[in-house]
């Protein structure tokens, strides 16, 4: 972060006005702070991929394959027959131009092929040169453009710049989805070996010990022992979370960067003292699981097949324990990919049953055949059916704002149940400026696999948007804290923030309910899970202690 | 200048040239009359056909629309009905507001950034425009019917009366023809003018602009300037439905300069971005429900992949799982 000027430099430096030459003519400048480092062969050899190799993206040799041309051409006439989402958008965008300026990543950069519509015609004029009659007959004029390396790179530059947020495909009036050219076009690069690192080392990862991080079973069970001792000392509690236990009524999911760093850390605690409070208040089973120890799919940033890959342990688990349903955490892609992939891919499931809260007895129709409820909708639920007791005044020395993450909200609508949530455990509540959330939320700028180190330029700039929403809540309303439901975001955001509005925190939204939860047999609570001093809590509560 | 629009620019006035020249001058007119329009139709039915055959033979192998509004979950928790449809009638509304009121359009916002400060304006003009373009194009087609069929439908005669309503001279002034040539003038001055937009444009996105902006102004020029003698003309255009064609006197060449562009949109239209108008309707971020979790989407070729089974991973940390207290499988 060094590097980077200030953030008012940054911002007064920002152009948006396109150079003079088209961009077609334009050869790519691969820039230090954009783009991430190439996959590491090791991790590539360990998932099979092919043409695992040491390359350096700023060097001009990529040292790829002879036939290099001929593989991508099979690679894209293969999934041109097998999408049929990638052929009509090959063909059907007229530049209108509506999704150009929607895109974090353009607003952030103002490079112009961060356009959406510009990131899409990088593939599309190659397409149109090689599968169509009048890119053959017209060539340049009808916009197209032989497959050379430049391209490639070009290619490879961009769609490593796209954090198949989905924003840009909610103003399209055709609905065309760049995030699933992105999607396609990084399959298509993976057939070349180049993927980048922080994507192919967390796949591996998971492949192997069930998780990105790669920690092995028994590390995964320490880690989430700290937290019990974490929470004994905040709360006065001993919880007992179960894992891999068979026979029980329910499996949970998350991502594990939860249980690695914080902020995201205070979030898997609130994951276990809600555990804890339904089990003693109503005898609710639910195991976490070792070999299943990640909700986030990083194979979704590298192909569908690999994507299903990682996420098939999910069914896998829960089949061999025995469950009824599964629970997940809050994350972004991972829910994207449970909503509209998982049951397709690795399903059907009818060794589970239609998830059926035991604690409310509601019956979570619109999972019935996935059988994988989020834990937004389950709280919300719990909430509604006052089965929690909840003292939001715990939360009021937080204004909190809310940031929806691109998947949970473009890619499956979860847009009123976390705000439902959160009114119900904070006081103090600000929505930001209506065309920066919801459907039209902006993308942390760290998403799909590139919130690496090295693309930190990129990463920051992409999230200015939503930093800049941020900004504008905490100069209006004092906003202090951003919460959210996303793991990667909880890496990410905290970056975000330090840069472009330090006093502003973040959380994910389950810390916020732990907070406010009163736990039967819970001690004086002066401080957060945080450890932080409430303040103005401890007083009214001795005077109690007091008066008995 | 810009060579993009020029070229395109160059080649629609070649083809209004060669088309004067080839039916006044060369004496053409069966050859631009009879043999091109019939070509032209069948080109475009052919291509079209085989161009949404074509995106129809590639499955579509995961649900993925793009939800643009709240989800059907909580049973008390209200939904959006058309943003995030859950049912056919909830996606066939979608489509439907897509189609007929360019919803997704509707959005539209411009990004300004004012010093320290990002502000996203709603922008209505490319929507307003766009709509108009459209609609315009469809009363002007469904116009044209009055040429095609003897006696003139019901519906065509309704529509004329009120597209003609504002009584300027004689003939009646149809706004259509009008608004059809002055948006899509707009969309062309947006194309040339705004940076973002002359960037991404390519030839291909100018060449039918300029074209469809010939065809009314020769369209309009015909009505109300050269007068064109409509009954010859009907004789040309019935002769062609009936599959009786013969060239009557009297017509000029502005005629088949208007025709001949007709016949170049027609037979372009497959082969382009055209294709919008079948694509918007197999495009599967918006033709599709929100409901993947409760019905389950089947991939037609869904395929067995590689995995790491339990069994594996137990095996290489079975010992350690047994030291962690974790329960095993196989005992250690
Ligand atoms: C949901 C339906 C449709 C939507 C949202 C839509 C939208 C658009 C938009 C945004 C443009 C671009 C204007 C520009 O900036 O150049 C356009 C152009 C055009 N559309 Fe459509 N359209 C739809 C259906 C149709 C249909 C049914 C036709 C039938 C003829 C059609 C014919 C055209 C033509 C001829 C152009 C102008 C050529 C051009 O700009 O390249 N469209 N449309
Ligand atoms: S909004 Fe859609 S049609 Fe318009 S330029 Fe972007 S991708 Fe193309
Ligand atoms: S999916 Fe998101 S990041 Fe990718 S082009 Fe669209 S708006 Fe930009």
């Amino acid at each position: 972060m060094s590097d980077l000027p200030k953030p008012e430099e940054s911002l007064s430096k920002l152009d948006h006005e396109p150079p003079r030459t088209g961009w077609m003519d334009a050869p790519v400048d691969i820039r230090k702070g954009m783009y991430c480092y190439s996959a590491n062969p090791k991790s590539l050899n360990y998932t099979g991929f092919p043409h695992a190799r040491e390359w350096n993206p700023i060097e001009d040799d990529w040292k790829l394959p002879e036939n290099w041309q001929e593989i991508l051409h099979r690679g894209f006439r293969e999934r041109l027959d097998r999408f049929r989402s990638v052929k009509v958008f090959m063909d059907i965008c007229v530049r209108c131009g509506a999704c150009a300026d929607k895109c974090h990543f353009f607003i952030g950069t103002g490079d112009p092929k961060n356009m959406p519509v510009l990131r899409a015609e990088l593939l599309r004029s190659v397409y149109r040169n090689d599968f169509t009659l009048m890119g053959k007959i017209l060539g340049k004029l009808n916009g197209g453009r032989p497959m050379t390396e430049n391209v490639l790179k070009e290619w490879w530059y961009y769609l490593f710049q796209c954090s198949e947020c989905r924003r840009c495909s909610v103003f399209c009036p055709y609905g065309i989805d760049t995030a699933e050219i992105t999607i396609f076009g990084r399959e298509l690069l993976n057939l070349l070996g180049l993927n980048i690192d922080w994507i192919a080392t967390p796949v591996a990862n998971c492949y192997r010990t069930g998780n990105h991080l790669g920690i092995q079973p028994h590390a995964f069970k320490d880690m989430l022992d700290f937290f019990v001792e974490d929470i004994e000392e905040v709360v006065g509690v001993k919880v007992e979370p179960e894992y891999n236990k068979k026979g029980a009524d329910i499996l949970f999911i998350t991502p594990s960067g939860d249980v690695f760093a914080d902020p995201g850390t205070y979030t898997a605690m609130g994951y276990m003292l809600l555990f804890h409070y339904l089990k003693e208040r109503y005898g609710f089973d639910i195991t976490w699981s070792t070999y299943a120890s990640e909700g986030g799919n990083f194979g979704f940033f590298t192909s569908h097949e690999t994507m299903k890959r990682l996420n098939s342990k999910m069914y896998a688990e829960a089949k061999r324990l025995g469950v009824k349903w599964i629970l997940g955490g809050e994350c972004g892609h991972m829910w994207r990919v449970i909503h509209q992939y998982m049951d397709t891919m690795n399903g059907p499931t009818d060794f589970m049953e239609t998830p059926v809260n035991p604690i409310t007895g509601t019956v979570f129709e619109n999972a019935k055949s996935t059988k994988m409820v989020h834990i937004m909708e389950f709280l919300a639920d719990l909430i509604k059916h006052d089965k929690l007791e909840l003292n939001p005044r715990r939360n009021d020395h937080l204004k909190v704002t809310f940031h929806d993450s691109c998947n949970p909200a473009r890619g499956m609508g979860l847009l009123d149940e976390p705000r439902y949530v959160i009114n119900n455990v904070c006081n103090n509540f600000y929505e930001m400026p209506a065309n920066t959330i919801r459907e039209q939320t902006f993308c942390c700028g760290s998403g799909s696999g590139l919130n690496a180190g090295e693309d930190m330029e990129l990463r920051l700039m992409g999230s200015l948007p939503r930093a800049n929403a941020v900004k504008y809540v905490h100069e209006k309303h004092g906003v202090n804290m951003l919460s959210c439901v996303c793991a990667i975001d909880r890496a990410a955001l905290p970056t975000m923030t330090e840069y472009w509005t330090p006093e502003v925190d973040v959380t994910g939204v389950c810390e916020l309910v732990a907070n406010a939860l009163v736990i039967p047999g819970e001690h004086d609570r002066p401080t957060d899970l945080r450890g932080e001093d409430l303040p103005g809590w401890a007083e009214p509560e001795r005077e109690e202690t007091d008066a008995e | 200048m810009n060579v993009k629009y020029m070229f395109s620019l160059v080649a629609v006035l070649l083809l209004i040239l060669l088309s004067y020249a080839g039916a006044e001058a060369a004496g053409m007119k069966t050859f631009f009359g009879i043999f091109i329009p019939y070509i032209a139709v069948a080109i475009f039915l052919i291509g079209f056909i085989w161009k949404i055959v074509g995106w129809a033979k590639s499955p579509v192998p995961f649900r993925i629309p793009s939800t643009c509004g709240q989800q059907k979950s909580l049973p008390w928790m209200s939904y959006s009905y058309t943003d995030s449809p859950y049912t056919k009638t909830g996606v066939v509304l979608r489509m439907a507001l897509e189609v007929l009121l360019f919803r997704s359009l509707f959005r539209n916002t411009k990004f300004e950034q004012h010093g320290d400060r990002l502000i996203y304006r709603w922008e209505k003009w490319l929507w307003l425009f766009a709509l108009l373009f459209h609609y315009a194009f469809l009363v002007t087609v469904i116009r044209h019917l009055r040429f095609f069929a003897e006696p003139v439908p019901f519906f065509v005669q309704w529509l004329e009366g009120l597209d003609g309503f504002l009584q300027l001279g004689l003939p009646g002034l149809f706004l259509s023809g009008v608004a059809l040539a002055a948006a899509a003038i707009f969309l062309l001055l947006r194309r040339m003018y705004l940076a973002e937009i002359r960037y991404i444009s390519l030839p291909s996105d100018y060449f039918p602009l300029f074209l469809i902006i010939a065809i009314a102004v020769s369209g309009i020029m015909m009505r109300y300037f050269t007068k064109v003698d409509v009954v010859a003309v009907k004789e040309l255009t019935l002769g062609l439905v009936t599959f009786g064609p013969t060239i009557p006197e009297g017509v000029g060449g502005l005629f088949y300069v208007h025709m001949f562009l007709v016949c170049v949109l027609l037979i372009y239209f497959p082969f382009s971005k055209l294709m919008h108008l079948g694509g918007v309707f197999m495009s599967p971020t918006r033709n599709l429900p929100n409901n993947s979790r409760a019905v389950r989407h089947v991939n037609p070729w869904n395929y067995p992949v590689k995995v790491h089974t339990y069994e594996e991973y137990e095996e290489e940390f079975r010992d350690k799982m047994v030291e962690a207290g974790l329960p095993v499988e196989k005992g250690a």
